[in-house]
């Protein structure tokens, strides 16, 4: 067991639990895009970030990887992370304005427009949380996406393109979609 | 290249055999009475310095002369020979010979200078007068030392490149080459080894400035089994050449300090991770650990104590992301070569899991050397928080590029204006990056700032891996801002959204800014934007990736708003911001510009001043750099 504390709040907790396990227990909000309690923690959304005082140094850390550890402290809504939050979601409206989930976060965070703009090829209502790549490898267990190319250029894709054959239809990685960008075409 | 060695060789059985191998290599060199060193590193190789080499050895033969080196290591004795090396480092003079053991250097030596080096040598026991370095006085300087590029200089990491062949193994032992490992099989403890480097205060040299000692420590002391050594080559920041340089000129060093590291901390296994785009260092590398293995030096048994160590290289597939640590241990495991999330330290659970120590190519090879001269001597090198010395590669607007050597410590301005010669074309200089990429732009004010790990931190920038691009007042900084955003953009995994869009947004503003449609809170967006990519970003990459706008935001936001609100690039680099205009007072009527435009944009007639037609100008700038008479602005 660990002890630690949570915006002020002294918890006792076992060993390997991460902040936002914790923190959805007790009831405190932190928002997430790429996580989903049935499948690992990936850390690419950013969203859940807190902030973590450790020996005296204060950092900035994913609450969804981030282990909850002896003697640290850790807030959930400060100044810093508010603002790097909202920030957050300006890039995510610059990727994807026209996303009802992108749009319901920001507006609960006052963001309701972007300072930044990014090139058509670069947006996409895709996210790049990869909650379907794990859908398929960990629920599914079939491997028929991937991430493919780095950077800007980054995209979900399954094998050299084409048609997978693994894949059986099961649609799980729709069903997790965030955003709702993965169709299922039933006529095939 | 030179002969293989052919003869079976026996392997070392004891460390005390050392000193004896040691001795026998050095006469068998030395029995050749002169020696033409022809560098044969990446660049000079580029300039035709192999050519050079062979027509050496030609013309050596041509008189008689034996140049087969196995026959020096039989017990025969030679008039002359010539051999290769790596990195002399004074790339910009290349391809350089150097004359041994007189130490006559020269520089920009091509095949048709062959024949006079050899007879001035062979015959007149003289020099070829025109082929020495030229000082700025027009005095000629013998031999590297009186050249001023390398009186600054402190060569320790770097003695043996270009000096010995990298090839041959033995040409490391004659220079000391294992006397280190062996004194450490021989009378130190791992415990006593670890605590020397400790003692000797070395911080890795790939960025970080981690202390190495205490890295050692945390790995020995780690429980899980098999233990691992990394050696990082992954090396990627534009202008940066250092780890390269290393393994092409010295192998055995970096192979020696991972073995030393290896028997520090108990590790059985070693890797060292490096770029498929150096074909040279790979094809060195591989050498280097097949003769270490034939010497007793890697495999089972090392010396003869028992002690078992063996290096396997492992060729990137030439992302940049992967010479982060987690990203390069991902890409070892067989996974996409991605950051994760680092809670545990390395040297508990690094790769496949297991302790794992990861140095980059420099730090080990400044191993050795500290157990050879103790690390008393070491640490009197340097400043109070960074010991030793640290390897730069100078490039950019500099009249001496090249691979530098100096003790930390020494100012931007001594490396810069005393070993680099200055800003060539009598410019003036404008900003120094370090760091590479990740580093951040210093002003002319930043001169005299001593260069270790943490002033260079505190300015804004960072020592990275030792890249230095200079800059004159022909760069925009803006412009530079852009380049490295784009270059992190191209290289980020795409992981974490503040850094694949976070860069992607900068970029946007940046490529706004230069062409002049800039807006005044543009600044503060980017500020902004910046910090939330340093707050948010996984790893090492994005944390970084903002310094060079930040550090330009700090030292330089003037010429951003001179962008912005004066629509005007300063430096005349951002094409939408400047025109050129004929200055009608100044000009001659020559029609020179109008002959040299490639876009026909000069309206011009005998006896008539030219004119520039803006439509048609493409900016690039050739008329005013022909105009002899000033009238082109």
């Amino acid at each position: 067991m660990v002890t630690f504390t949570l915006n002020g709040k002294e918890l006792e907790v076992k060993e390997g639990t991460t902040i936002l396990e914790v923190a959805r227990e007790q009831g405190i909000n932190i928002p997430t895009l790429c996580y989903h309690e049935e499948m690992s923690a990936y850390g690419a959304c950013r969203l859940c970030l807190v902030e973590v005082v450790k020996r005296g140094w204060p950092s900035i850390q994913p609450a969804c990887l981030y282990p909850a550890q002896n003697g640290i402290e850790v807030n959930t809504d400060t100044e810093r992370v508010r603002k790097s939050r909202k920030i957050l979601l300006e890039l995510y409206l610059a990727r994807s304005p026209d996303s009802q989930a992108i749009i319901d976060i920001a507006k609960e965070y006052g963001v309701r427009d972007t300072r930044f703009k990014l090139k058509e090829s670069e947006r996409s209502e895709c996210i790049l949380c990869g909650l379907c790549v794990r859908a398929c490898a960990e629920i599914s267990k079939r491997h028929a996406i991937s991430f493919a190319h780095r950077g800007s250029k980054r995209m979900i894709q399954t094998p050299f393109a084409e048609l997978a054959d693994t894949c059986v239809g099961c649609q799980a990685c729709a069903f997790v979609c965030p955003t709702g960008v993965i169709k299922i075409d039933e006529a095939d | 290249m030179e002969q293989e060695i052919t003869t079976r060789v026996k392997p070392i059985s004891a460390p005390a055999d050392m000193a004896a191998m040691k001795e026998q290599c050095k006469a068998a060199l030395e029995r050749r009475k002169i020696c033409f060193r022809v560098c044969a590193g990446t660049a000079c190789i580029a300039g035709g310095s192999l050519d050079v080499y062979e027509e050496l050895k030609n013309q050596i033969q041509q008189r008689g002369i034996d140049v087969n080196v196995e026959l020096l290591f039989e017990g025969g004795e030679t008039e002359a020979g010539a051999s290769t090396s790596g990195c002399h480092g004074f790339c910009q003079m290349g391809p350089l010979v150097r004359v041994e053991p007189q130490g006559t250097f020269y520089n920009k030596v091509k095949v048709d200078d062959v024949p006079n080096i050899i007879s001035a040598t062979l015959e007149e026991q003289g020099v070829v007068e025109e082929l020495l370095f030229e000082n700025q006085d027009g005095t000629r300087a013998t031999t590297e030392k009186e050249v001023p590029f390398y009186a600054g200089q402190k060569r320790i990491v770097l003695g043996g490149c270009g000096t010995i062949n990298p090839e041959d193994i033995r040409n490391y032992f004659a220079v000391d080459g294992y006397q280190a490992l062996a004194k450490c099989l021989r009378e130190m403890s791992p415990e006593d080894v670890v605590e020397e480097v400790k003692k000797s205060g070395l911080r890795g040299r790939g960025g970080g400035g981690f202390p190495a000692g205490r890295k050692w420590e945390s790995a020995a002391k780690a429980i899980g089994r098999p233990k691992y050594i990394i050696c990082n080559a992954d090396e990627g920041d534009p202008g940066a050449f250092m780890d390269r340089s290393l393994i092409e000129g010295n192998p055995q060093s970096v192979i020696e300090g991972m073995i030393i590291s290896a028997y520090g901390v108990g590790a059985k296994y070693g890797v060292v991770y490096v770029r498929a785009e150096y074909p040279l260092a790979v094809t060195r590398l591989f050498k280097a650990i097949d003769q270490a293995r034939d010497y007793g030096l890697l495999g089972n048994n090392i010396m003869g104590t028992g002690f078992d160590f063996d290096i396997e290289v492992f060729q990137g597939a030439g992302a940049f992301v992967c010479g982060e640590s987690s990203a390069l241990r991902a890409s070892i495991e067989g996974l996409p070569g991605e950051p994760t999330a680092k809670y545990d330290h390395a040297t508990d659970k690094g790769l496949w899991e297991k302790p794992t120590v990861l140095n980059n190519v420099e730090t080990f090879a400044n191993v050795p050397i500290i157990i050879n001269k103790g690390a008393d001597w070491y640490a009197s090198m340097g400043t109070d928080n960074s010991k030793g010395t640290k390897v730069f590669s100078l490039v950019g607007n500099i009249v001496n590029t090249g691979l530098i050597e100096v003790e930390m410590g020494t100012t931007l301005r001594k490396i810069i204006f005393d070993i680099g010669g200055g800003i060539p074309d009598g410019k003036k200089f404008k900003a120094v990056q370090t760091g590479g990429p990740s580093g951040g732009c210093l002003p002319a004010d930043k001169l005299d700032m001593p260069v270790d790990f943490d002033q260079l931190k505190e300015a804004g920038s960072m020592m990275g891996s030792g890249g230095m691009i200079v800059m004159d007042e022909g760069a925009c900084v803006v412009n530079v801002a852009k380049y490295f955003i784009e270059f992190c953009n191209d290289e980020s995994c795409g992981k974490c959204i503040s850094c694949r869009d976070g860069s992607a947004a900068l970029l946007d503003i940046l490529d706004r800014i230069c062409e002049g449609e800039g807006r005044e809170e543009d600044l503060e967006t980017m500020e902004d934007l910046c910090h939330c990519i340093d707050d948010a970003s996984m790893c090492g990459l994005g944390t970084s990736l903002p310094n060079p706008v930040l550090s330009t935001l700090q030292y330089f936001r003037d010429e951003y708003l001179a962008h912005i609100k004066d629509k005007n690039c300063p430096a005349k680099v951002c094409k939408p911001l400047f025109t050129y205009e004929v200055i009608t007072d100044n000009c001659k009527m020559c029609g020179l510009c109008f002959r040299n435009c490639p876009s026909d944009a000069v309206i011009w007639k005998k006896k008539e001043v030219a004119e520039i037609i803006q439509d048609k100008c493409v900016k690039c700038g050739i008329c005013k750099e022909v105009c002899k008479f000033g009238a082109v602005e």
